[in-house]
C-alpha cells in the first residue's frame, strides 16, 4: 500500500503512477520485463507501429553526442497485425496500461491503424507520433504543419473512444499552437517532446555519423528544451501534458510535473539503467513525504514565476 | 541478464596500451558462455551518457576478464578504475559460440581487440577439440598472444609472423587445413569450402538487449527485416548474415 498517492489523470486516461515508459525506449516490453515489474509502471508506450511492418534505416543508426544521442531507427517496427499476434498477448499477462504509439505516412493510414488496434482491451490509450518524415501532404514533416496535426487529430479521433494523446515535435517555433489545435479538434492530452533533429560528422571522412545523416537528439541535452516546450504549452493551452526529454532521476520528473506536466516518459535512460522507473518511483514517495504532499499531482503546474 | 555494480579487482597491462581487468563478478562468471558480451557503465555520471560493450575475454572462478585498448574517454575511465572501485555491468548479453558439434579442430581467426573473446573460448574448447589461432596485428604491438593456442600471427608490416593480414596467413595454410573436419570463421572460405563457420560481430550500440533497434545487421534470409547485432547476434553463423 502506498503512503502517497501517486495516481495520475490524463483526460480520462487513469494511471497509478506518472512514470511511462517512452515509445521507442521499452520495444514491446519483453525484455525490460527481465529488469522491473511491469505492473509497477504507469504505462508502457510501445514503439511506433505503422499499418506495414517497417525494416527501419540500414546502419549507423545510433550516435553518442555530448550527453545524448542522436538515433535515426526509421521507425523500424513488426506492422499492427504482427503487434496484435505476437506483442499484445505478452503484455496483457501483466496490469499494465498499453498506450500504443502510432505512425503512419499519410492521415487515412492514422486513422486505419487505430481503427484496426481499438477493441483491443488492453490498449488503454492511442499516442500519435506527428512527427515523421516521408509524408505525403505536401511534403512537409506532418509535426511542422499545424493543419495537418489538426485533421490527423479530428480523423484519429473519430476512429477511436479511447484517450487520444498527440505527440508533438519540438522543431516547431511555437508548440502552444499546435497544444491548441489537438485540443480544438478533441485531443486528450499532448506529449511533448519527440527528439531535436541534430546531426554529426566524423571529421576525418568528413561524412555524417549516422547513415540518414540527420537523426533525432535524446537525453539529457534536451531536458532544458523539453522543460521549456512544458511549460509554453501550459501557460498557453488547458490541456494535460505527458513531460518527455532527457529525465535521467526522480528530481527530473519533479522538475517536469512543476513546469506542467501531469505525467512523464523515460526514454533513453531505459537503455542505461532498465530499471530506473522502479528507483524513480520510491524516490519520488519519499519526496513527498517530506514535501508533506498528499497526492502527487499537486505538483503539476505548481511553478511560481 | 541483469545489472550488478562489480569492483575491479585487478588491470593487467599486455604489450602496448592494451589492457586486461579482473573483475570479481561471480553473478556473471558463472552463467557467461563464449562470445556473449557485457554493458558497461564507465563512470558514475551521465557522461559518458551510453554504456560501453565488451566481450568477456576470459573467466577464472569468480572472476571474469575484459580486455581493451584505450580509444576514446570510455575506454580511459574503464581503465582509471582502482582496485575494488566496482563498475555497473549489465549482462551477460547476446549469443555466443557454439563450442558443440561434430568437428575436431576448431579454426579461430581474429584481429586486433577482435580477439578479445578468443581466451575464453578457447579455455572451453580444449578439451574436446584441436585450436588453432590466427591473429592479425598491423605490428608486432598489436598482436595479441594472451590465451591463446596453437598461434599462427600475422602483421602488415612483418614485424613479427608472415607479412600480410590474417586472412591472407590462413589462405596460406589452407590446404593443410583442408584434411580436416574445421571451424573457420571467414565467410569466403566457409563458404567455397562447406565450413561451419561462425563470426562475431560489431556494431554502435545503445541499450545492448534489443529494446533500441539501434545495432542492425542485414539478414541473409530475410531480406524485409534486420537481424539485431546485441540480441540475435554477436556471434551468428555466417551464412545468416551480410558482412
Ligand atoms: C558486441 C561488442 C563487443 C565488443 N568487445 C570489445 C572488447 O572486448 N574489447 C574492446 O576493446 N572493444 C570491444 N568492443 C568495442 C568497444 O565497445 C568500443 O571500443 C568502445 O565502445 C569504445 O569506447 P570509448 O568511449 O573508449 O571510445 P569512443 O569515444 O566511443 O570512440 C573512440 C573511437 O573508437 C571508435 N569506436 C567506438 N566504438 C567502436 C566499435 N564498436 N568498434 C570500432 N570502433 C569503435 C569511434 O568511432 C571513435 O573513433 C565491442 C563492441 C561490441 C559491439
Ligand atoms: C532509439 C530511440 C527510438 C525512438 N523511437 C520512437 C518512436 O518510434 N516513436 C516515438 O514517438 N518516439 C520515439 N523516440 C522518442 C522518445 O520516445 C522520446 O520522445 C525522446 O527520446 C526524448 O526523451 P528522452 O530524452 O528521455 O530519451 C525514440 C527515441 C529513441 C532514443
Ligand atoms: S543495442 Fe539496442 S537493440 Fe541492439
Amino acid at each position: 500500500m502506498n503512503k502517497v498517492d501517486l495516481s495520475v489523470s490524463i483526460g480520462t486516461l487513469q494511471l497509478r503512477n506518472p512514470i511511462m515508459l517512452a515509445s521507442g525506449t521499452v520495444g514491446y516490453g519483453n525484455e525490460m520485463a527481465e529488469f522491473i515489474d511491469l505492473n509497477t509502471i504507469g504505462a508502457i508506450v510501445t514503439k511506433s507501429l505503422s499499418l506495414k511492418p517497417r525494416k527501419g534505416n540500414p546502419p549507423q543508426r545510433i550516435v553518442e553526442t555530448p550527453a545524448g544521442m542522436l538515433n535515426s531507427i526509421g521507425l523500424a517496427n513488426v506492422g499492427v497485425e504482427e503487434f496484435i499476434k505476437t506483442k499484445i498477448p505478452f503484455l496483457q499477462k501483466y496490469d499494465v496500461p498499453i498506450v500504443c504509439n502510432v505512425a503512419a505516412s499519410n492521415i487515412d493510414e492514422y486513422a486505419e491503424c487505430v481503427n484496426l488496434l481499438t477493441d483491443e482491451n488492453s490498449i488503454k490509450a492511442f499516442e500519435i507520433n506527428v512527427s515523421c518524415p516521408n509524408v505525403k501532404e505536401g511534403g512537409l514533416q506532418f509535426g511542422n504543419d499545424l493543419a495537418a496535426v489538426g485533421k490527423v487529430t479530428a480523423k484519429v479521433r473519430a476512429a477511436t473512444k479511447k484517450p487520444i494523446i498527440i505527440k508533438l515535435s519540438p522543431n516547431v517555433s511555437y508548440i502552444a499552437d499546435f497544444a491548441k489545435v489537438v485540443k480544438q479538434e478533441g485531443g486528450d492530452a499532448v506529449s511533448a517532446i519527440n527528439t531535436l533533429v541534430g546531426t554529426s560528422f566524423n571529421i576525418f571522412t568528413r561524412k555524417p555519423k549516422i547513415f540518414s545523416v540527420t537523426g533525432g537528439l535524446s537525453g539529457p541535452a534536451i531536458k532544458p528544451v523539453a522543460l521549456a516546450k512544458v511549460l509554453e504549452i501550459k501557460r498557453n493551452v488547458e490541456i494535460p501534458i505527458i513531460g518527455i526529454g532527457g529525465i535521467m532521476n526522480w528530481q527530473d520528473v519533479v522538475e517536469f510535473m512543476i513546469a506542467g506536466a501531469s505525467a512523464v516518459q523515460i526514454g533513453t535512460l531505459n537503455f542505461i539503467n532498465p530499471s530506473a522507473a522502479k528507483e524513480i518511483l520510491s524516490s519520488l514517495e519519499d519526496f513527498c513525504i517530506k514535501q508533506n504532499l498528499n497526492k502527487l499531482s499537486e505538483l503539476t503546474g505548481s511553478f511560481l514565476i | 541478464m541483469f545489472t550488478v555494480n562489480a569492483p575491479v579487482k585487478e588491470l593487467i597491462e599486455l604489450d602496448h596500451k592494451i589492457f586486461l581487468q579482473k573483475i570479481y563478478c561471480p553473478e556473471i562468471a558463472s552463467i557467461v558462455q563464449p562470445g556473449q558480451f557485457l554493458n558497461v557503465k564507465v563512470s558514475n555520471s551521465y557522461y559518458p551518457l551510453l554504456r560501453r560493450p565488451f566481450s568477456v575475454c576470459d573467466v577464472e572462478g569468480d572472476y571474469i576478464y575484459l580486455m581493451f585498448n584505450i580509444l576514446g574517454e570510455g575506454t580511459k575511465l574503464l581503465a582509471a578504475k582502482k582496485i575494488n572501485e566496482p563498475v555497473d555491468i549489465l549482462g551477460p548479453l547476446g549469443n555466443g559460440f557454439t563450442s558443440e558439434g561434430d568437428y575436431n579442430t576448431a579454426v579461430i581467426v581474429g584481429g586486433g581487440l577482435g580477439a578479445a573473446p578468443f581466451p575464453f573460448l578457447i579455455k572451453r574448447l580444449t578439451d574436446k577439440k584441436e585450436v588453432m589461432t590466427f591473429i592479425g596485428g598491423r605490428s608486432i604491438h598489436d598482436v595479441i598472444t594472451y590465451g591463446m593456442k596453437n598461434l599462427f600471427t600475422s602483421t602488415d608490416d612483418g614485424t613479427t609472423g608472415f607479412k600480410g593480414n590474417v586472412v591472407a596467413l590462413l589462405k596460406h595454410k589452407i590446404s593443410e587445413l583442408k584434411k580436416s573436419k574445421i571451424k573457420i570463421p571467414l565467410k569466403e572460405f566457409s563458404l567455397e569450402n562447406d565450413f561451419d563457420c561462425e563470426v562475431s560481430t560489431e556494431c554502435a550500440m545503445a541499450c545492448g538487449f534489443g529494446i533500441c533497434q539501434g545495432c542492425p545487421i542485414e539478414s541473409t534470409n530475410h531480406k524485409d527485416k534486420y537481424l539485431l547485432v546485441c540480441k540475435d547476434g554477436p556471434v551468428f553463423n555466417i551464412k545468416d548474415v551480410e558482412l
